[in-house]
């Protein structure tokens, strides 16, 4: 399959930049997400159901590209943590902002990841990609067996190789900066969930606050009771579009700036994997490098070529990676931009709704008798 | 519960016990100058006053001085008729009545300085001036009483109904018009001006000019309480002996004859400001003059506020009402012809209420020390205070002639009283510290001596305060706002001297408590006439308030559960005769549930906001460290922005907490506190209950022992019994009105707190929206502000 997957080059058949996850459907356990895309031939759409399976198929697919030259320097697009119906705190909290609003997030954070995916130079041509998104059998229903991106083994290297000096002055600072983002961006993510969290809580209370105002409403004729039952349902209603302004304050959170963040976090994440795949290498060629001086006469030629081996696919790597990282950056200060002014944007537009029905109720107040 | 009840007969008895002590004991607990003492002063005092004044004005020091002070303090009805036959004849005496007026009007103008004065310093010397109107008013009245006696008797059956009709808003203009009818007669013959006087005082003071052509020394001793400052201001401006003489004789003669002919519609003060200061005086003296002369009547309402709040709750009704009338009349006076009239009405009344005070008192004698040193100081003093005070009153005019019907409405809507607590401050060390508080207090009630004034106050003084209230007015079915429970724990944390946030919320939150429990006692038409009331806002120095232990924190909040207990146990007990009671009950017990619960959830949302606030405090901080390590130029100064905006935003959370806290959190509790006194008054209601079947009981024992020994045959005995059988009968009729009284006021009550519960929570919620409503604006800005920098990055 996977071979089948190779041997086709030819690019998609949709186009990249309005795929969509539509839905989510909980069927059981799984969540099963649809997935729309435009037909760049007439105007037909596909629609294709995909479990979190599916994602990963199509990841590790594009991870086992040992063809393409280069191709551990490639940022890939970070695939969300797998959602679970019935996670557990700790697995909620891993998945942070996606977690949050029914899925919502989670599905953007899907169209997000195939949308980067599509439009990468090196990983939108890969067959795995169309299959994905155009057919209608499910195609990661088979387990694929982890390949070398496997991230425990990983975490295993990654403290011994990831101090390692490098040799090239960029991606020496590329890598300090990259460690210093991610863990910004990480806490700031994380705090602004707490924020987004914190909203909620108080639209739920302020709901509750709304709710039993109306149990002290009291029957009876007496002026005075019926005045205060008038207070009462009135302040209800406050409380209503206060729990709805806050409600809409914790989408809007959610859904621009708190999606930028995650999805900043995991970029540069996905980022510090690729350059640590490189520095992984950079040791692999330094060590060739060294066996090929220390090599005895006999063994002298197959170490001299490993390491030309071993030269030419870091230098192809580099070569990928310096590209990646350019487009990686720009890529990114546009996703954030977007994100904030999307968010400054529609919390404009809730403070101001908000402010009127404030208004309005405070003229509803003040013109009772 | 028996002793409480036996106390208590009329509505409010204590406060009439604390009436009676003042007026006729005296103050001593309270002042330390008797009232007696003072009217009394204060009748002599116009002699006294002359005598100083005339020193330099007239050179009659020793007969002048010697006559007129032993006759007023002896009998001042007799002395002005005498004087008025000494004057008469002789022309040398026209200098000396005008010396005694320089000497009264020393001392009219004195008073009210005396009270200026005594706004500043201490209440004691605002008894004086006050005395001293009544005196000379009751001196005034008195002489033109002896007057109409002689010449007609039915001025003085008037002038007696007047004083019976102290209420009777209407009756004073109407008297007032055809006073001034009168007046036009009273030029010419004497006797009906004599009417006018005993009618009206300024209706006396126009005929005056008639009996001054006459040389009448009654009519001057009428001015002596408006005239004399005219003459007063004309001594200073001209301070000449010669001028004062002569002019004195032209004012009170001609001026006074022609125009009180021209301008009778006019009103006093109108008149008085053209015909002295228009005519005779220089103009530099009229203003402060007319101010004075407003003043005085001002004065003299203040003077019988004094004297009726002294025991406000006998006779507030007729009292304040009339109190009240009579501050408002006085700005009206300048303006509008009618309700001038209306003042004067007023103003007679007034006098012959103090006037019958000042009867009983006259023959005591004087201190003469004190008015001395009044005379001294300057009229012109007391005037910004008056104007003040004049304009305060205006809008209450405007109500005047509903007074009669809506009393009660008008009394609590007119309640005009903020009270401020501010500055908490500790005060020691270790665990005997404790937290003042500057209790402000502003008002345009007559009743108080100030317009503002401050004291400051321990936490335990106010629940010395709320001790003494329920135990006053809890067993007559009041509901005595409750304060603030004691707090171990925060208190404990103010001992130790922590000063994080919580001990400071601790603080905020109790003095706003502090206050608003204020503003609740003052609100109240019945509490804010119980003298601890008012001692406690205005005294300097309280009497260190004890046992309130007993009240502090949980004990205080068990106390009421088992108060609400025993009253649950007793309703099963007690058949309930009224259907409003039950329901009522009910709906109390519902309320303070469903307000706990509302308390809860308010509390959770202000924890949340907070949480709110901290996390937008900690993303703020983040974003900055993420602004920091970005290397775009544009995105991180975007993202420092961001931390900005957001620093806002954590203000406005933490804002909007307080405002959680304070409109809602706090307001609830309040409610929740409020509810439990609600409570205890439908206690207080059965127990009144309770003891009226107890009594029944008794006296059906008594009756069946009757009958017993009826049946024995034992006529000994049997007397005794059926005096027992009617001593409990009288007791059993004592206590079912008791609790009839009771379940009235409770009903009352209630209903008054229901009121003030709507009223309240809509006031409190349009704060709160507004607050809301600004937060909600302030976001919009920062947003608007904050959009170019997002769009600027690329």
């Amino acid at each position: 399959m996977m071979e089948e997957v190779n041997e086709v080059t030819s690019s998609l058949s949709v186009h990249g930049h309005n795929i969509k996850v539509t839905e989510v459907l909980k069927d059981g356990d799984t969540l099963t997400f649809l997935v729309v895309s435009q037909k760049l031939s007439g105007t037909g759409e596909y629609h294709v159901d995909r479990t979190y399976d599916d994602f990963e198929w199509l990841q590790q697919h594009l991870f086992s590209q040992e063809d393409v030259p280069g191709i551990q320097g490639v940022i890939f697009p970070s695939l969300p943590a797998k959602a679970q119906v019935n996670a557990s705190a700790k697995a909620m909290k891993q998945l942070g902002f996606l977690g949050l609003g029914e899925w919502l997030p989670y599905c953007k954070a899907l169209e997000s990841f195939l949308r980067q995916i599509v439009a990468h130079s090196i990983l939108g041509k890969n067959k795995a990609v169309e299959i994905l998104l155009t057919s209608s059998d499910p195609p990661g229903r088979q387990r694929v067996k982890k390949n070398i991106f496997n991230r425990l083994s990983q975490a295993v290297e990654e403290r011994r190789k990831e101090g390692h000096k490098d040799v090239d002055e960029f991606f020496q600072s590329e890598r300090v900066r990259n460690l210093v983002l991610t863990g910004c961006a990480k806490t700031a993510a994380e705090r602004f969930l707490d924020v987004v969290q914190s909203e909620q809580k108080i639209a739920v209370a302020c709901g509750h606050f709304s709710a039993s105002l109306h149990l002290c409403v009291e029957p009876g004729e007496d002026p005075d009771k019926q005045a205060f039952s008038k207070v009462c349902v009135k302040l209800s209603e406050v409380f209503d579009s206060m729990k709805k302004n806050m409600t809409s304050v914790a989408e809007n959170n959610m859904n621009t700036l708190g999606l930028g963040l995650d999805m900043e976090s995991r970029c540069q994440e996905a980022e510090k994997e690729m350059l640590f795949r490189r520095t992984c290498k950079l040791v692999e060629l330094e060590t060739a490098r060294r066996n090929a001086e220390k090599a005895k006469p006999l063994k002298k030629a197959a170490m001299e070529e490993e390491k030309k081996a071993a030269e030419t696919e870091f230098d192809h790597i580099c070569g990928v990676a310096k590209q990646e990282v350019a487009r990686f950056k720009a890529a990114r200060v546009e996703m954030l931009q977007q994100a904030l002014v999307q968010w400054c944007e529609k919390q404009l537009l809730t403070a101001k709704e908000t402010a009127d029905q404030f208004n309005q109720h405070l003229q509803a107040f003040r013109g009772m008798a | 519960m028996a002793t409480s009840s036996e106390r208590s007969p009329p509505p409010f008895p204590d406060s009439e016990d604390q009436d009676v002590l003042e007026e006729v004991g005296g103050r001593d607990s309270d002042e330390e100058d008797d009232e007696v003492d003072d009217l009394f002063m204060s009748t002599s005092n116009p002699p006294l006053t002359k005598m100083d004044t005339t020193l330099t004005p007239a050179s009659h020091p020793s007969d002048v001085l010697m006559k007129p002070p032993s006759d007023i303090m002896d009998d001042p009805i007799i002395e002005p008729v005498g004087s008025q036959a000494e004057i008469k004849p002789t022309s040398e005496f026209v200098s000396e009545p005008s010396d005694d007026f320089v000497d009264l009007t020393n001392n009219i103008t004195d008073s009210p300085e005396a009270q200026r004065a005594a706004i500043d310093t201490t209440e004691i010397p605002l008894d004086e001036p006050s005395d001293e109107f009544v005196d000379i008013f009751g001196g005034e009245s008195e002489a033109q009483r002896e007057e109409v006696v002689v010449v007609a008797d039915v001025t003085v059956e008037a002038a007696a109904g007047r004083s019976e009709v102290t209420s009777d808003v209407k009756d004073p203009p109407d008297d007032r018009k055809t006073g001034s009818d009168d007046e036009q007669e009273a030029k010419e013959t004497s006797t009906d001006s004599i009417i006018d006087l005993s009618d009206d005082l300024p209706a006396s003071e126009t005929p005056q000019p008639a009996p001054a052509s006459n040389t009448f020394v009654d009519p001057l001793v009428d001015f002596l309480s408006d005239a004399p400052p005219a003459a007063d201001a004309k001594i200073r401006s001209r301070a000449t002996v010669d001028l004062f003489e002569d002019e004195g004789n032209d004012l009170f003669t001609e001026p006074r004859q022609t125009k009180s002919a021209k301008q009778l519609q006019k009103s006093l003060f109108g008149e008085r400001d053209e015909d002295l200061f228009g005519e005779p005086l220089g103009a530099a003296s009229k203003k402060p003059v007319s101010r004075d002369l407003k003043s005085k009547p001002v004065t003299t309402k203040a003077a019988s506020d004094v004297s009726d709040t002294g025991g406000p709750l006998q006779d507030s009704d007729p009292a304040d009402i009339f109190s009240e009338e009579a501050v408002t009349t006085v700005p009206s006076i300048k303006k509008t012809s009618t309700v001038n009239s209306k003042t004067n009405g007023v103003h007679s009344e007034e006098e012959t209420d103090i006037f019958a005070e000042a009867t009983v008192e006259l023959s005591l004698d004087s201190p003469r020390d004190e008015r001395m040193k009044d005379v001294t100081i300057k009229p012109s003093a007391s005037a910004p205070a008056v104007s003040a005070a004049a304009s305060l009153a205006k809008p209450q005019s405007a109500s005047l002639e509903e007074l009669d019907e809506e009393e009660e409405e008008e009394q609590e809507d007119k309640f005009e009283i903020v009270i401020s607590v501010k500055d908490p401050e500790k005060i020691g060390d270790g665990m005997n510290a404790y937290m003042a508080y500057k209790v402000t207090t502003q008002t345009s009630l007559p009743m108080f001596r100030n317009k503002t004034f401050t004291v400051r106050r321990r936490f335990s003084d106010f629940l010395g305060l709320y001790e003494k209230l329920s135990e006053k007015h809890g067993p007559n079915g009041f509901i005595v706002p409750p304060p603030p429970e004691k707090s171990i724990l925060g208190m404990t944390k103010m001992k130790v001297g922590k000063d994080d946030s919580s001990s400071a919320d601790f603080v905020e939150r109790r003095r706003a408590a502090l206050e608003r429990y204020l503003q609740r006692v003052v609100n109240h038409p019945s509490l804010l006439q119980d003298p601890d009331v008012r001692e406690f806002l205005e005294r300097e120095e309280l009497p260190r308030a004890v046992s309130t232990q007993a009240l502090s924190g949980a004990g205080f909040l068990k106390m009421i559960n088992k108060a609400t207990d025993a009253v649950s146990k007793m309703t099963i007990k007690m058949n309930e005769s009224d259907v409003w009671f039950e329901e009522k009950l009910q709906e109390v017990e519902s309320a303070d549930q469903q307000f706990r619960k509302l308390h809860a959830m308010v509390e959770s949302l202000v924890v949340h906001r907070k949480e709110l606030s901290l996390n937008t405090a900690s993303f703020a901080k983040s974003t900055a460290m993420l602004g920091s390590a970005e290397d775009n130029t544009a995105l991180s100064r975007a993202l420092s922005q961001l931390a900005e905006v957001e620093d806002k935003m954590e203000q406005l959370h933490q804002e909007q907490a307080t405002n959680d806290t304070f409109s809602f959190a706090e307001l609830i509790a309040d409610y929740i506190r409020l509810l439990g006194a609600v409570r205890g008054s439908f206690d207080h209601r059965m127990k009144a209950w309770q003891r009226w079947q107890d009594a029944q009981t008794v006296l059906q024992k008594k009756r069946e022992t009757e009958a017993k020994l009826l049946w024995a045959n034992k006529p000994d005995k049997l007397q005794l019994a059926k005096e027992e059988i009617a001593e409990w009968e009288v007791k059993v009729t004592q206590y079912e009105r008791d609790f009839d009284r009771v379940s009235a006021t409770v009903r009352k009550e209630v209903s008054r707190f229901d009121k003030e519960k709507a009223r309240n929570f809509k006031r409190e919620i349009i704060n709160y929206l507004e607050c809301l409503l600004h937060s909600q604006q302030q976001l919009i800005k920062y947003w608007d502000a904050f959009l170019p920098e997002a769009k600027a990055i690329a």
